[in-house]
C-alpha cells in the first residue's frame, strides 16, 4: 500500500543520506522523495511516498525513522485531509502546425509554457500526481522529448475531515 | 642615557609577560579534556598519520592507552571492556585503513547494543573528497552500523559533538557512535562559541525510560492470571542492571525464566526457576516452555531469528508482554499484546510495585521439571572418543565456580559455553551474539580483564577464530594480562563443519584445517605459558593448574572433531521440532 510520510529533520549535511540509507537497509522502496527547508531554516521537511506491504511493516518504518537522532517528527498523513502537490516539466514535440491545438489542450490543466523552440514547447504543470499523470497522457501522442517530475510534497489541511474517509484516490 | 619610550611602548612593558590569561588550546587538547570530563580512564587504539596530533596530546597525559596490534583487536577489546564495566568503551583509529579496520567491531557493537565511542582520524577538511592519502568516507561507511555518527567540521563544535556522542552511546538502547576528526580540526585553535553550554540538547533523541502506568497495570493483571507464564530475559536486563528485580519478580510470582544468548547471567545459571538458554541450541525445556506458555514476558530481548525459530509457530498460545527501551523492537518480529517502552529496571520495579495477587503456577513448574529431568543437555562420552569440548567446559565451570568472566567468538565453542557454563553473576558473559564475529572473544577478554583486573577472565575460542586476532597475544605478553585462552581445537570451522555434515551431505568444503600452527610454540614466542591437553585425564589436572595460574596462559585442547552442538532447531523449523533432544 502506498503511504505518504512526512519527516521533520534537523537540517544538517548527511541527514537525507541517513534517512534514505535507513530505508534501503530495511528494504523499503521509495517511490518519491522531496526535501526542503521549512519556515525555520535549521529545520527541513521530507515528504516520501513509499510502498509498504502491511500495517506491521509501516509501523516498523515509522519507528525506525523516529529512532534517528536528527529526526524530530514522523507523520503518516495518508489517511488525513492533506494538500499534495507535484511539479512536472514536459518538453513536447510541437511543430507550428499543431501548436495551437496543443495549447488549447493543456489550457484546462493550467500548465504554463516556460520555454519554446522551433519545434518543441516546454510546459510546467503542478498539481496532485493524478493530474500530472493525466497531463502526460494527454500530450504523449504528440511526442515527449523530455520529462522530469519532482515527486510529491504535502502537508495536512487546516480543517480535517471525519476519520476513515481516505482523501487521496491515488493511494487506493 | 635612557631612551625615551613612546606611551604605547611603556604600556607594553608594563603588561605582565602572561598577558594571555588563557593559553591557546587546540582540538587535540579539547579532545583530552572532554575525555577526562567523561571520566574515561582507558582508551583502546592504534596511531597513524591523521591522528598524530591526538596521540601527541595523549603522550603528555595520564589517560591509559592500550595499543592493540590491529584496530580490530582494539575495538573488540573496547567492547569487552564496555560489556563488563558498564562504561563506554573508547576507541581511537587513524583515517582510511585504520578506520575501515574498526568497521567489524562497530557492526558487532551495533548488533549487541554495546556503548562505544569510536574516534577516527580523517584527512584535513581542505582535502576531504579528493581521494587524499589514507582517506576513506567513514561517515558513509559506518552510517548503517552506528547509532549515530559525526564528522567534526569546526573545532568550536568539537566538545559539543563529543558530549553528544557519549550521551547517545550510553543512554537509551546503548550503541556505537563514530566521531570522525579531520587532522586540521585536531590541530586547529579552539575558541568556544559564545553562549554555548555543556548541556546536551538533542530534541530528536529523547529515550523513554519510564513505563506507561496503564500498560504496567495490564501486565500485572496478565501475570497474576496466567497459568503458564514464562519470562524471556535478554541483554536489556543486564544493561539496565535489573537482575535483582528480575529475580524478585520471578520468585514472587513463581515464573520460570529462560535467557537469550546475550541475556545469560541475568539470573544465576543454577537458580531453580532457570530453564537454560532458549533458541537454536537452547534446552528442550526452555524451548518447549516458549511453545506452551500462555504468557510470554519478554524483557529486553529482540526476538532474534536464532531465538524464535520459525516465527509462524513461535509461542502459539502466548499473550506477549514486551518490555524494551527501543520502541522499534516491539512488534518488529512478534505481535505484542502489552507493549512497554521503558528501561527494564524501571519497568520491573513498577510491576513489582503493583503487588498483583499471585497466580498459581505450581502445575506448570512441575511439568517443566519433568522435562528438565527427562531431556537434559547430553553428550556421548562413551568408549574412547577422545576429549570432548563439553567435558572441557564442565571442568572450566567447576574450577572457576561459575564466577569467571567468559568471552567467546561465534560457533560451536560459543554454544557449548552457553550451554554448559552456569554463570553466577551478571556482566560476566561477553560474546558476539548478533553479528557472530569470529576473532571477537580473545581481544574482548583483554578488554574485560582491563575493566576487572581482579577477575578470572577466560577466553574460550575455536582454533579458527583465534587465528583471526591472535596477534593480540602481544598484549598479554607486554602487559602480563592474566587472561586464560582456552582453544577448543577441533582443526575445523566447527559450526560450518557441523552444518555441512547435516545439510550438505558431509561435503566439507573448505571447513577443515588439518595443518595448524603449534599453538604452544606460538605462545612461547610471546613468552606465554602453554598447555596442550589431549585427554580428559590430562584436562582434569592441567586445566586446573592453568586456571589457577596468575599469569597469562594458553591452553590448546585437542577435542574430537566430529562432535556436534545439540540439541538444535534446524533453520525454518519451529522450536518444538528440535532435533538431537535425546541420545540416539
Amino acid at each position: 500500500m502506498k503511504r505518504i510520510i512526512t519527516v521533520t529533520v534537523i537540517n544538517q549535511s548527511g541527514v537525507l543520506n541517513r534517512v534514505t540509507g535507513l530505508l534501503m537497509k530495511r528494504q523499503f522502496n521509495i517511490e518519491s522523495i522531496t526535501v526542503g527547508h521549512t519556515e525555520q531554516p535549521q529545520i527541513s521537511k521530507m515528504t516520501f511516498v513509499v510502498n509498504v506491504e502491511d500495517e506491521q511493516k509501516l509501523e516498523q518504518l515509522l519507528k525506525q525513522l523516529q529512532k534517528q537522532v536528527d529526526v524530530l517528527k514522523v507523520n503518516d498523513i495518508t489517511e488525513k485531509s492533506i494538500v499534495v502537490r507535484e511539479l512536472a516539466l514536459v518538453k513536447v514535440v510541437s511543430p507550428p502546425s499543431v501548436r495551437a491545438e496543443i495549447n488549447s489542450l493543456v489550457e484546462p490543466f493550467r500548465a504554463s509554457t516556460i520555454d519554446t523552440g522551433k519545434n518543441v514547447v516546454t510546459f510546467q504543470v503542478t498539481g496532485n500526481p493524478e493530474k500530472i499523470d493525466a497531463f502526460i497522457e494527454l500530450v504523449k501522442p504528440y511526442g515527449i522529448k523530455e520529462l522530469t517530475r519532482t515527486g510529491v510534497t504535502a502537508f495536512v489541511r487546516e480543517t480535517q475531515k471525519a476519520a476513515n474517509t481516505p482523501y487521496l484516490s491515488i493511494l487506493q | 642615557m635612557m631612551m625615551k619610550l613612546t606611551v604605547e611602548a611603556e604600556q607594553l612593558l608594563e603588561e605582565p609577560a602572561t598577558s594571555k590569561a588563557v593559553p591557546e588550546k587546540n582540538g587535540a587538547d579539547v579532545f583530552i579534556e572532554t575525555l577526562k570530563k567523561h571520566q574515561v580512564e582507558v582508551v583502546f587504539g592504534y596511531p597513524g598519520g591523521a591522528v598524530l596530533p591526538i596521540y601527541d596530546a595523549l603522550h603528555k597525559n595520564p589517560i591509559k592507552h592500550i595499543l592493540a596490534r590491529h584496530e580490530q583487536g582494539a575495538i573488540h577489546a573496547a567492547e569487552g571492556y564496555a560489556r563488563v564495566s558498564g562504561k563506554v568503551g573508547v576507541v581511537i583509529a587513524t583515517s582510511g585503513p585504520g578506520a575501515t579496520n574498526v568497521v567489524t567491531g562497530i557492526a558487532d557493537a551495533m548488533m549487541d547494543s554495546i556503548p562505544l565511542v569510536v574516534f577516527t582520524g580523517q584527512v584535513a577538511t581542505t582535502v576531504i573528497g579528493t581521494d587524499a592519502f589514507q582517506e576513506a568516507d567513514i561517515i558513509g561507511i559506518t552510517q548503517p552500523i552506528t547509532k549515530h555518527n559525526y564528522q567534526v567540521k569546526d573545532v568550536a563544535d568539537f566538545p559539543r559533538i563529543m558530549n553528544e556522542a557519549f550521551h547517545i552511546a550510553s543512554t537509551g538502547r546503548p550503541g556505537p557512535v563514530v566521531v570522525d576528526i579531520p587532522k586540521n580540526i585536531a590541530t586547529g585553535i579552539f575558541t568556544p562559541r559564545e553562549g554555548e553550554t555543556e548541556a546536551v540538547n538533542l530534541p530528536g533523541y529523547q529515550p523513554t525510560t519510564t513505563p506507561n502506568f496503564l500498560q504496567i497495570q495490564k501486565a500485572a493483571q496478565a501475570i497474576s492470571t496466567a497459568k503458564q507464564p514464562l519470562i524471556l530475559a535478554g541483554a536489556g536486563v543486564l544493561f539496565a542492571n535489573a537482575s535483582e528485580q528480575l529475580k524478585e519478580l520471578a520468585e514472587k510470582y513463581q515464573i520460570p525464566i529462560t535467557n537469550t544468548l546475550l541475556g545469560l547471567g541475568s539470573i544465576e545459571g543454577t537458580h531453580p526457576l532457570f530453564l537454560g538458554m532458549a533458541g537454536m541450541h537452547g534446552t528442550y525445556t526452555a524451548n518447549m516452555a516458549i511453545q506452551t506458555c500462555d504468557l510470554l514476558i519478554n524483557i529486553g530481548a529482540r526476538f532474534d531469528d536464532r531465538l524464535t525459530g520459525n516465527l509462524n509457530y513461535f509461542a502459539p498460545n502466548a499473550k506477549v508482554i514486551h518490555i524494551d527501551i527501543d520502541p522499534a523492537e516491539i512488534g518488529k518480529n512478534v505481535p505484542t499484546e502489552i507493549p512497554i517502552v521503558a528501561d527494564a529496571k524501571e519497568a520491573l520495579e513498577a510491576l513489582l510495585h503493583q503487588n498483583a495477587p499471585n497466580g498459581n503456577t505450581a502445575a506448570w513448574l512441575e511439568s517443566l521439571k519433568v522435562n528438565q529431568e527427562q531431556y537434559p543437555l547430553h553428550y556421548d562420552a562413551s568408549g574412547d572418543r577422545g576429549l570432548l569440548p563439553q567435558q572441557v567446559l564442565e571442568l572450566v565451570q567447576e574450577y572457576t565456580n561459575g564466577e569467571a568472566v567468559v568471552t567467546t567468538d561465534v560457533g560451536q565453542h560459543q554454544m557449548w559455553t552457553a550451554q554448559y557454563y552456569k554463570f553466577r553473576k551478571p556482566h560476566n558473559w561477553v560474546t558476539s551474539g548478533g553479528l557472530g564475529t569470529m576473532g571477537f572473544g580473545f581481544p574482548a577478554a583483554i578488554g574485560a580483564q582491563i575493566a576487572k583486573p581482579d577477575a578470572k577472565v577466560v577466553s574460550i575460542v575455536g582454533d579458527a577464530g583465534f587465528q583471526m586476532t591472535l596477534q593480540e597475544l602481544s598484549l598479554l605478553q607486554e602487559m602480563r594480562i592474566p587472561v586464560k585462552v582456552i582453544i577448543l581445537n577441533n582443526q575445523a570451522l566447527g559450526m560450518v563443519r557441523q552444518w555441512q555434515e547435516t545439510f550438505h551431505g558431509e561435503r566439507y568444503s573448505h571447513s577443515l584445517i588439518p595443518v595448524q600452527p603449534d599453538f604452544i610454540k606460538l605462545a612461547a614466542a610471546y613468552d606465554i605459558k602453554g598447555y596442550r591437553i589431549e585427554t580428559y585425564e590430562e584436562a582434569k589436572v592441567q586445566l586446573k593448574e592453568a586456571l589457577e595460574s596468575d599469569e597469562p596462559v594458553l591452553i590448546d585442547c585437542r577435542v574430537v572433531q566430529k562432535e556436534s552442538v545439540l540439541p538444535m532447531v534446524v533453520p525454518g523449523t519451529a522450536l518444538h521440532e528440535m532435533i538431537g533432544v535425546k541420545p540416539e
